[in-house]
């Protein structure tokens, strides 16, 4: 488990030796060895999990789009796995893959594949059926449309689904701190077996500041991507 | 209103000769269903002219036009484009080939209208240069202004520019062929009327070979150089000129389906000054210009309680038309 | 790797049939918790979601209050609530109830928000007082996807309850965090137990869901799915 800085009561300050909630000084000291790492570390985790999670979804998806069959087996492969708890999964894992960061990776990979798969299938179906004949009467093949066509009118829905897919992920990383001692979640799990406040507020206060950093940054994106969904409608 | 208004000559060089088509016993059947969704159908469109299929829904006109473009596949017969057969092409390279117009227009929504347009050019490998200029031609020759709306996107323009983007579209590389499916369909009947002259206008530029699918007769009687009438079932019921259409309807369902004012109908497909007049030396009536068809000139009389009107041509020279000359005309 | 792994899962099977009153306890502990949790969640959140979504006011905050508890990380409402509440009971009822409310308020707003306006309209000309409305029609229609929102909470509930072990909640999550006194056969077969609830409670409510939709309204509702609206 991670180490938090245990209070030493001889030098503290007089916050951190009554347990306030949010000692200034004991953060500003602490950043560099334990809050910045641990974000560090965060953000990782999550990056990871997204990435890897987009890319399965995505091959997912575009099956599916071509072959229904394949639509509700991995609905429901992954619903299942949506809905067991995350500690439970974690600990499903672990006698398979130890207490590493591939198990809690494995883990948040699953969470993420089906509000993802959910999102750019829905992406893919919602192109007007005007559009695709249009299309096809003009001669582009099938992969044509796809690319051209499909995909960039799928990209707002698929970023909606990125969007939950990064905040739940964050979110559930600092779980992870049960398995394995990164990201946010360790300083908070160690400094709760302590009872130090300050260590928990300033770490849960940055999971919480990194999900609406990271929400804002993909809405940002999609407004850059997808300059014609925010054109303003004619009369 | 069956006015055309002549506009001064674009420079839209299309190069390539118009082509004719062939329907040569075209059948499509479709499994489990007891009838076919077009019949045996036969005929030849010359070159450069515009074929209006009309006929009641389900009487397989878009099916049939769809046999060009093998949106539809044919099950026997064959349907020729410039001589070929068109199952002699790859489907892809058929239809890049043919310019396709639909009702609801499918304007691909993420790109703007100069790369909606330059869709075909691109897939052909146009240059950047000569796809740019391209736009450019199209824009003006739908009347709407490339300065203006080469970067705007299909939800910030109404239903008539849409259309006319999709028009621009299907123009792009210069096909010698269209099909268009009830193009005007969804409009409001202000903006359709001016559509339908804007291609007429068009097609007198570029000549192309057009199929135009509608169930408005009017619409095809306007547009038609010939009209292909089908029935229920996929069967030619009739196919010549607007003018033989309406003055000999091949049978009753013809006739039921042009409708029983067919007699007035005909006298809009001819304008003023296209007939031998009396000069009006003086008469007094009503003033119409030349381009006014002999139906609204009725129209006018009947309006306006007199049995004259006076016709002014484009250079001034004034003619009369009365209620007998008009009665002699009709037959 | 993989055998070493299958070995243990055959052992947690074995602790599962040797500590069964164990698992059954604590089992029924995280039952209680839960249900609790989501009673009290449903209690506040339904009359509020409801109300604002007849009203159709406050619905900046209504749909974004579901973002919101999404992003809070359990592992932190359960630390914080700690810090002011201390270890017990109150605590984890406290962080369950704050994570539980949201999908219940949004989706609630969202159902009657959404209901198809002529179908109130109709209503209200046929003489209906506002209140007969909310309960005759809106409410019916907006069934569906409420019980959607609930199945959410339900879920999230039973997986947060889990965490909460730490923070003195009991349950399941009691065995989960304890490693030195159970093993890894014995946080395996909690974590089976557990997983098989949540799975449980989502197929449960699924049913039910099934159950209150309006044979005129044709959803598909899978037994399986949890709703994860997207939000654009």
């Amino acid at each position: 488990m991670a180490e938090p800085v245990i209070p030493d009561f001889g030098e503290a300050s007089d916050c951190v030796a009554e347990n306030r909630f949010f000692c200034t000084d004991w953060v500003r000291e602490n950043w560099d060895p334990v809050l910045q790492p641990a974000l560090v570390q965060h953000i990782y985790l999550t990056a990871i999990a997204v990435g890897v999670g987009f890319v399965i979804s995505l091959g997912a998806a575009l099956l599916a789009h071509r072959l229904r069959y394949v639509e509700r087996p991995v609905a429901i492969v992954a619903a299942v796995i949506y809905t067991i708890p995350s500690l439970a999964l974690f600990q499903l894992l672990v006698p398979v893959t130890g207490l590493t960061v591939t198990t809690v990776e494995i883990a948040l990979v699953g969470y993420t594949v089906l509000i993802l798969f959910r999102n750019t299938l829905a992406g893919l179906r919602s192109v007007p059926a005007e559009v695709l004949e249009a299309a096809r009467g003009m001669g582009l093949t099938r992969n044509q449309t796809l690319l051209r066509v499909e995909l960039p009118l799928a990209v707002p829905a698929i970023i909606a689904g990125l969007r939950i897919a990064v905040v739940s992920t964050i979110a559930l990383a600092t779980v992870a701190a049960f398995v394995v001692s990164k990201g946010l979640g360790g300083p908070i799990l160690g400094a709760l077996r302590l009872d130090f406040r300050t260590e928990i507020i300033a770490a849960g206060a940055l999971a919480v500041g990194l999900a609406i950093v990271a929400d804002g940054l993909l809405v940002l994106l999609q407004r850059a991507v997808t300059p014609w969904a925010t054109a303003r409608t004619a009369t | 209103m069956g006015t055309v208004r002549p506009r001064t000559l674009c420079a839209v060089r299309d190069r390539r000769q118009a082509v004719e088509i062939v329907f040569d016993h075209a059948t499509k059947r479709y499994p489990g269903r007891a009838s076919p969704a077009v019949d045996d159908l036969t005929m030849t469109i010359p070159a450069g002219e515009v074929c209006c299929l009309v006929g009641p829904s389900g009487g397989g006109k878009t099916t049939a036009m769809k046999l060009v473009n093998r949106l539809v596949e044919l099950t026997s017969g064959d349907v020729r484009v410039d001589g070929r057969s068109v199952t002699s092409l790859d489907e892809t390279t058929l239809r890049r080939g043919i310019g396709y117009v639909i009702q609801q227009v499918g304007l691909f929504p993420h790109m703007t209208v100069a790369e909606n347009v330059a869709t075909v050019p691109r897939l052909l490998g146009w240059s950047k240069q000569a796809t740019r200029q391209r736009i450019d031609e199209l824009l003006d020759l739908v009347d709407l202004p490339a300065r203006d709306y080469r970067s705007r996107y299909a939800s910030q323009l109404s239903g008539g520019e849409r259309q006319r983007v999709g028009l621009a579209r299907a123009l792009a590389a210069d096909p010698p062929v269209m099909l268009m499916d009830e193009p005007f369909g969804a409009l409001d009947p202000i903006t359709r009327t001016r559509l339908q002259n804007e291609l007429l206008r068009i097609q007198q530029q570029v000549r192309k070979t057009i199929i135009f699918v509608t169930h408005d007769i009017d619409e095809a009687i306007l547009i038609g150089d010939q009209i292909a009438i089908l029935r229920e079932g996929g069967v030619l019921a009739q196919y010549d000129t607007p003018d033989q259409v309406l003055a000999e309807p091949a049978d009753d369902f013809v006739a039921r389906f042009v409708g029983t004012d067919r007699g007035l109908k005909r006298l809009s497909l001819t304008q003023l000054d296209e007939l031998q007049l009396e000069p009006a030396n003086g008469a007094a009536g009503p003033v119409l210009d030349g381009h006014t068809t002999l139906r609204d000139a009725l129209s006018t009389m009947l309006n306006e309680g007199t049995r004259t009107v006076v016709v002014e041509g484009d250079d001034g020279t004034r003619q009369m038309l009365t209620l007998d000359r008009l009665t002699e005309l009709l037959k | 790797m993989i055998l070493a792994g299958l070995d243990v899962f055959a052992n947690s099977l074995d602790f599962i049939v040797d500590r069964r009153e164990l698992l059954l306890e604590k089992t029924w502990e995280h039952v209680e918790l839960s249900i609790a949790a989501l009673l009290l969640s449903i209690l506040i959140a339904v009359p509020i979601g409801v109300v604002l979504g007849h009203l159709h006011r406050g619905s900046f905050l209504a749909v974004n209050l579901a973002n919101i508890g999404r992003a809070l990380p359990t592992l932190v409402v359960i630390a914080v609530g700690f810090t002011i509440f201390g270890i017990g009971y109150t605590n984890v009822i406290v962080a369950l109830v704050i994570l539980g409310v949201p999908p219940i308020l949004t989706n609630a707003y969202v159902a009657v928000d959404e209901v198809d306006r002529d179908a109130v309209e109709a209503a209200r000309g046929m003489g209906m007082t506002p209140l007969q409305v909310l309960l005759r029609v809106e409410v019916p229609l907006a069934l569906p996807l409420l019980f959607a929102g609930i199945r959410t909470a339900a879920v999230f509930i039973v997986a947060t309850a889990t965490i909460a072990a730490i923070a003195g909640g009991g349950g399941l999550g009691d065995i989960l965090v304890n490693q030195a006194a159970y093993r890894v056969e014995g946080l395996v077969a909690a974590a089976l137990c557990v997983s098989a609830l949540a799975l449980a409670a989502d197929g449960l409510l699924g049913l039910v869901q099934r159950w209150v939709t309006p044979a005129g309204l044709k959803q598909q509702i899978s037994t399986f799915e949890p709703d994860v609206r997207p939000v654009v």
